[in-house]
């Protein structure tokens, strides 16, 4: 918490640029919904942000255990943001097991803030704890607030109508009430959402509003308030426009239908429940008729691929979405989607693998498997959004290259995208050039669906229904022109290599690679791709800030690859590639440009910290 | 009486393609039959899509001048699916063997199933794997000799019409190859039917599983072994005309008895009910009991919810989404509820 001692400008506040809150507790308590509360209080507040939320894979782990901890992280500040934060400065936790878990990323001389009725022999036996770490030397690093929580919100709250039991879940709305008076927050936004949500549910309802006043009102009229935990987080300059804050999940959902509508096309979502893309899904049956989208929760991984192409043949816009597990049971039907040349948008939430591996986790390590995972030579086009924003365009990109180039498209994102949030300029749709589709005008007889646009090598999306247009299309290889099955040795080699020509043809129609941020060449370059973009950007940014020369380059079209991002990698003597896999785009750019590339590869299940890369960065410009 | 004199010929459904498979192949019968039906229906070639997985029945669909889409294997009924999700206005067709539908497509026929979309799955059954040259197929009996039953099979085989039936399948029938009126007759029901429409039709493989349905398509003999389902009717068979089925009601069982035998008469006997669920289920199950036929016909027939609920709209028409309309309402959900103004 980068404080610049501006106090007594707000009352007794102190005036900080940027703080890091994370708020965990028990799975069943409800501390996501007090994240994302505390998260549109801080929006409205003006501050740019990110957040991350942390779960476990169970949906309800034994109660109080370290695997049941679930966390919600913000970062906020009144600069450009990006990442969720190295360190926390504040950590709500709401019992032994939320502090155990959390407190080694707590910076030193942060403030912990716990709830001491829940600090009972059992549950520290349940976390794990044979020392109540609040009685020995655990947290003297730190600054401790202790407070009775569970007992003040159950005096708050019980009435007649109330057990103990609802009165003391309603704890995460009085600390909810707590943060926003540290963070000198108006309480409207929370007061109105807990109107909406609990309408009709008049008891919980009123709960829910006595506790958040309840938390509000305790630092005023309490000792609390001698502590001077009080902040005042300035205004971002942010650029003006209407915002809101979304997850990527969110965005490249309104992406999909988005550049469905630009495509003039109905979309068929199939899919089968897989976490974490099981909320696109969800999201998009929400959506449902209105928006053009037909959903369909499949029977299993193979049969939404399957659909989805079965509905990109009859001429709609097939979408599917997964993660890592369910990308290899798709494989063999992209592969087929390949070889017919149907469009086709692939996403792929990526989790911590192998096998089920870490379901809630982030990685990246599907990299591999989106680019070659398939039999053959099947050559398709594969691209990484770099943050919840990015997700927007990135899904209408996606519908536009499938139809276009009628290929396959897979998005990878991950975990962290998925459910992470920031703060996102609504975009003008109007602006975006709508790229209908045009169903072959020309009248070809007889028709000839694997002819070629001689610009893209498209082959002609020949629909049934279409009068004159009808032909065979399947697996086995395809004649050139006719479709018909062929054997020909000199046709297939044919084929295969008008397959790649096409898809390699792209990286001439994607714009160039650029520098993201530092000069065009020089000692070192970091490379990053996808979610990566936040910690690198700002690890660059303040090794610049020290004088040190370091570019970021980082690459949202994984194949094909930009056509000059091998001349502009050659021109830096050192690459870095700090990657959440084991060095997957170092494997890829060394064997595309043979250059010697260091690869900084992280598996953990979280995102990179700022201070990893910098560190990283470190060994190679002080060397 | 009209006559249509632009009705295609049963010639006109067929593609310019030459049909490879082996000569004697039941599957040479089936196409005969298909095309003929899809010309007795006067049905717009530009208007049918025939989807199949893989296999030697897989490749029907290179064979006739509809559209078609020969896809991978086990996944025909999936990605039929998809294809009647997005224009349900089509005649769709799925064909698929035994292997295909039953061993590696078997969760995807389930579902198909009890989600009752409008279209017709031909089952080509020849209890064999052709196109890989003979193994163990899910449909073939006890004791079945193969490459990879080398000592005969000892696991049981998958009933098709029991798990259609099991499934929740709306429309359940049996054919067999060469026997085209009576093929001609289940496809036309079959089509008519609304919702999935399964038709398991018995075919010869000359190759690996020659005659295996000998007792059912010899002319001499075989009134013996088939028994051929008329809704209403009392089921009765034999070269004779002289057998029946009755319900043993202790053991809630059908039974085979000879008309004229222990004071039995054609009154006595059980009558085909195509809505009688309990019926179909005994009736799905009878040719795998010593002495007892092997049915064919319509063995179920019912009006079940179909998926799915969606007006029918023509992927190729133009400008089907009212763009102006959706523009406004894709800005109002980015625009969202909880939006600020940065000024």
């Amino acid at each position: 918490m980068a404080s610049n001692h501006d106090k007594n400008l707000f009352q007794k506040r102190e005036t900080i640029d940027a703080a890091v809150v994370r708020f965990a507790g028990d799975s069943g308590d409800g501390i996501q919904i007090l994240g994302k509360q505390f998260t549109q209080s801080t929006a409205l507040a003006g501050n740019d942000l990110a957040t991350f939320q942390d779960f476990p894979a169970e949906i309800r782990a034994p109660a109080g255990s370290a695997s049941g901890v679930s966390a919600f992280q913000i970062n906020f500040g009144s600069h450009k943001t990006q990442t969720i934060g190295d360190n926390i400065d504040i950590l709500f936790a709401m019992n032994p097991a939320a502090l155990k878990v959390n407190l080694s990323d707590l910076r030193d001389g942060g403030l912990i803030i716990i709830d001491e009725n829940c600090f009972t022999t059992r549950d520290l036996a349940k976390a794990g704890y044979d020392v109540n770490p609040l009685d020995d030397h655990t947290l003297d690093h730190y600054r401790l607030m202790r407070l009775p929580l569970s007992n003040l919100t159950i005096k708050a709250v019980k009435t007649e109508h109330i057990s103990i039991r609802e009165a003391r879940h309603a704890r995460n709305m009085w600390a909810l009430g707590l943060a926003l008076w540290m963070f000198d927050r108006e309480k409207t936004t929370v007061t109105d959402w807990i109107r909406k949500k609990f309408a009709g549910k008049t008891h919980i309802l009123e709960a829910n509003l006595t506790a958040l006043d309840a938390g509000f009102a305790y630092a005023d009229v309490t000792e609390y308030n001698a502590n001077r935990h009080l902040y005042h987080v300035p205004e971002a300059p942010i650029e003006t426009g209407l915002y809101r804050n979304v997850t990527g999940t969110e965005t490249l959902c309104w992406g999909l239908v988005t550049g469905a509508m630009l495509a003039n096309l109905k979309m068929v979502y199939c899919s089968y429940p897989i976490t974490p893309a099981s909320d696109m899904l969800h999201l998009l049956t929400g959506l449902g008729e209105p928006y053009n989208i037909i959903p369909f929760q499949a029977e299993d991984e193979i049969a939404s691929v399957c659909a989805a192409i079965g509905a990109s043949y009859a001429g709609h816009l097939g979408v599917t979405g997964s993660s890592g597990p369910g990308m290899a049971l798709k494989s063999e039907a992209i592969s087929l989607a390949v070889a017919t040349e149907l469009p086709l948008v692939i996403i792929n939430a990526q989790r911590g693998g192998p096998s089920t591996g870490l379901p809630t986790k982030t990685e990246q390590a599907d990299l591999y498997q989106a680019i070659w995972g398939r039999s053959a030579d099947t050559p398709l086009v594969v691209l990484a959004p770099r943050s919840p924003s990015a997700c927007f365009s990135a899904a209408i990109e996606a519908v536009e290259l499938a139809i276009t180039f009628m290929t396959p498209v897979i998005l990878l994102t991950d975990g962290y995208l998925s459910n992470a949030s920031e703060a996102w300029k609504i975009p003008d749709i109007d602006a975006i050039t709508p790229f209908p589709v045009k169903r072959n005008a020309e009248s070809l007889t007889p028709p000839l669906p694997y002819s070629r646009d001689p610009e893209t090598l498209a082959r002609p999306w020949l629909i049934p229904g279409m009068k004159g247009k009808i032909h065979r299309i399947g697996g086995l290889e395809r004649q050139n022109q006719t479709g018909n099955v062929s054997y020909d040795p000199q046709n297939h080699h044919e084929m295969t290599l008008l397959r790649h020509n096409k898809i390699a043809g792209i990286a001439n129609r994607i714009p160039r690679q650029k520098v993201e941020y530092g000069p065009d060449k020089g000692l070192l370059a970091i490379v990053g791709w996808g979610s990566t973009f936040g910690p690198i950007h700002q690890a660059v940014r303040q090794l610049t800030e020290q004088e040190y020369i370091i570019s970021h380059i980082h690459l949202h079209h994984i194949w094909p690859l930009p056509g000059n991002l091998g001349t502009l990698l050659s021109c830096f003597e050192f690459i870095l590639i700090p990657e959440m896999n084991m060095g997957q785009l170092a494997t890829l750019l060394r064997s595309a440009y043979s250059r010697p590339i260091i690869s900084y590869p992280k598996v953990t299940g979280q995102p990179f910290k700022i201070s990893e890369i910098v560190d990283a960065a470190l060994k190679i410009l002080e060397k | 009486m009209t006559i249509n004199i632009n009705k295609l010929e049963p010639k006109d459904y067929a593609s310019n393609q030459e049909v490879r498979w082996c000569p004697g192949c039941g599957d040479y019968a089936i196409l005969k039959a298909v095309k003929k039906t899809l010309s007795d229906l006067e049905l717009a070639p530009e208007k049918i899509v025939f989807i199949s997985g893989i296999g030697c029945a897989s490749r029907f669909p290179y064979y006739l001048q509809t559209y078609g889409f020969h896809t991978i294997h086990g996944r025909a009924a999936a990605i039929a699916t998809g294809v009647t999700l997005a224009n349900p206005a089509l005649d769709i067709w799925i064909i698929s063997g035994d292997g295909d539908s039953l061993s590696i497509g078997s969760n995807h026929l389930l579902h198909l199933l009890r989600r009752n979309l409008n279209l017709v799955y031909l089952l080509f059954n020849n209890e064999t794997y052709g196109l890989t040259k003979g193994q163990l197929s899910p449909t073939a009996r006890l004791g079945t000799r193969s490459p990879t039953s080398l000592h005969g099979s000892e696991n049981e085989p998958v009933h098709s019409a029991r798990y259609a039936l099991g499934a929740g399948a709306s429309f359940v029938a049996r054919s067999v190859d060469v026997a085209q009126k009576h093929l001609l007759g289940i496809l036309r029901r079959a089509h008519d039917h609304k919702g999935t429409a399964l038709v398991e039709i018995l075919q010869n493989c000359p190759i690996f599983n020659d005659g295996i349905f000998h007792e059912l398509t010899n002319k001499k003999n075989s009134p013996d072994h088939i028994l051929e389902l008329h809704h209403g009717n009392p089921m009765i068979w034999g070269v004779n005309h002289d057998k029946g089925l009755v319900l043993d009601p202790v053991n809630l069982s059908v039974e085979a008895v000879t008309i004229g035998c222990d004071g039995i008469s054609e009154t006595d006997l059980l009558c085909h009910d195509e809505k009688n669920e309990n019926m179909a289920w005994m009736l799905a199950g009878l040719n795998r009991r010593q002495g007892m036929p092997t049915p064919v016909g319509v063995f179920y027939a019912v009006n079940k919810p179909m998926l799915p609920q969606l007006k029918n709209e023509d992927p190729g028409k133009e400008d089907l989404h009212q763009t102006e309309n959706l523009n406004q309402k894709i800005k109002k959900l980015l625009d969202g509820g909880h939006a600020w103004t940065v000024s």
